[in-house]
């Protein structure tokens, strides 16, 4: 059996003196696709901020891909990471927003191709050639000059899904990426996102409130509530089957509000 | 009639000299204000703190007195400087100082979530400043900018006082000379409210440009 690729220790974080992660502990496996779901402030999105590095722990330790995130082994001693540190294991990770987060005085095409000529020094030859893939599989290619200000909401996520993939990440996150768009604009931007399961073996973390669709895409779900893990399992026994209490008052909530699963 | 043009060159020439500090006195505001704008939200205590000295330093004192000791104080330090020099580093200081505010101001007015953008793909802080943050950054400054080169270019009629033949300089010297009154200080009147909107002018192109693509959406 091969080792997890993420590894989350017994993380705790607050926000002032809201307790938003609580000892929390989950383990992913390379390739693994996993559901994130619970109720606001329940610490889903707050534990894919931490693996993008966008927040800071109060304790506890990750590890990606077998070295830690936040601290570094020196002469046997865990330090605390450094800028180099925490920029080397940024490399393994790529990360897409519920706003999209695109850059708006740069076209789509530079959106893309910006951080590999910075971060990794590919040649613009090389980093463009690479984007125009990457907007093909999104179905952009026809939009690679255009400003973010032109396009659709469906087609900024599009695009920032394009960027995140140019850096080749092992784990992408997905932070409630459909959350802003207008609802007949979710489908095109799911699609992208089963396609990119089918076609690659990343490892991919999902924070969502669209059940039907984490029921389909995933391997396994995970459900927070109050920054722990009640209760985990395959899609079909937390959505059909969820033995805690808690995990049925919320999805009995989501299914009253509309949402299908 | 005739007499009035050699006059009227006079005063021209004083124009030259207000154009030349406008422009180099600008661009030393410019430099002092990215430098001290940056200082300013640096993660180093001792650069924030040597940016604000300079702030409030500069903006806590007259310029006149500033002027004054760029001219006749610091040679007694072994450093003279000619009337047009003092002139520059006086105006380049102490407006670059209004402007590092401007700077600082824009840099924070970017969203969080643009900074989040920069670190989620690995850049580096500078290279998500350079890249980024600052090309958003420079939009919001351009109106202030505007202003305070406006200002700057008022401004350069202290220079008069170090007996520099600027354009005010010079209105006095045609006064003095013709004894009329109305002509001299008409005349750097149209001059002055011209070169501002020749400035106003040149900054709203710029932003226009600048904004192209954008189209007033800024997220």
């Amino acid at each position: 059996m091969p080792a997890p690729i993420i590894k989350v220790d017994a993380i705790s974080k607050s926000f002032g003196t809201f307790k938003v992660l609580d000892g929390l502990s989950m383990q992913v496996m390379p390739g693994e696709k996993l559901a994130l779901i619970g109720p606001s402030g329940s610490g889903k999105t707050t534990i894919l901020r931490i693996l993008m590095t966008l927040e800071k722990i109060d304790g506890g330790h990750i590890q990606v891909d077998g070295e830690q995130l936040y601290h570094m082994e020196r002469n046997g001693q865990l330090l605390p990471a450094d800028e180099r540190h925490l920029a080397r294991m940024r490399q393994k990770i790529g990360m897409v927003f519920q706003l999209f987060n695109l850059f708006p005085h740069k076209c789509v095409m530079d959106n893309v191709t910006l951080a590999p000529m910075l971060t990794k020094g590919v040649a613009r030859a090389a980093a463009e050639k690479r984007a125009m893939e990457l907007l093909d599989m999104v179905g952009l290619a026809d939009k690679a000059k255009a400003m973010p200000a032109q396009l659709s909401g469906g087609q900024k996520q599009r695009v920032a899904i394009a960027r995140a993939l140019a850096l080749s990440p092992k784990i992408m996150l997905f932070d409630e990426v459909t959350s802003a768009l207008d609802p007949e604009l979710v489908e095109e931007v799911l699609n992208v996102m089963r396609k990119l399961a089918a076609e690659t073996d990343m490892t991919m973390l999902l924070v969502t409130h669209e059940m039907g669709f984490a029921h389909d895409f995933a391997d396994r779900v995970l459900f927070f509530d109050r920054g722990r893990i009640v209760e985990e399992g395959k899609p079909d026994e937390i959505f059909r089957h969820p033995k805690q209490e808690r995990t049925q008052s919320f999805l009995k909530k989501i299914i009253a509000a509309g949402h299908r699963v | 009639m005739t007499q009035w043009s050699g006059y009227l060159g006079l005063i021209l020439q004083g124009a030259l000299v207000t154009i030349e500090l406008t422009l180099m006195g600008s661009v030393l505001a410019l430099i002092m204000a990215f430098l001290a704008g940056m200082g300013r939200v640096s993660r180093f205590f001792i650069l924030r703190a040597i940016a604000t000295a300079y702030i409030e330093f500069f903006r806590g004192t007259s310029i006149f007195v500033q002027l004054f000791w760029a001219y006749f104080v610091l040679p007694f330090a072994g450093l003279s400087l000619t009337p047009l020099q003092a002139g520059v580093l006086a105006l380049g200081l102490n407006v670059g100082a209004y402007a590092a505010e401007v700077v600082r101001g824009a840099i924070l007015s970017v969203g969080r979530e643009q900074y989040e953008a920069c670190t989620a793909l690995n850049l580096g802080r500078w290279q998500g400043m350079r890249h980024v943050i600052l090309p958003q950054a420079l939009l919001v400054m351009l109106p202030t900018f505007g202003n305070n080169a406006i200002e700057l270019l008022k401004a350069t009629s202290v220079v008069s006082l170090i007996s520099l033949a600027d354009l005010t300089f010079q209105a006095q010297v045609v006064r003095s000379q013709t004894g009329s009154t109305l002509m001299p200080f008409l005349s750097v009147l149209i001059i002055y409210f011209a070169l501002a909107l020749i400035i106003s002018w040149g900054v709203r192109t710029l932003e226009r440009r600048m904004a192209r693509g954008l189209d007033g959406v800024r997220v």
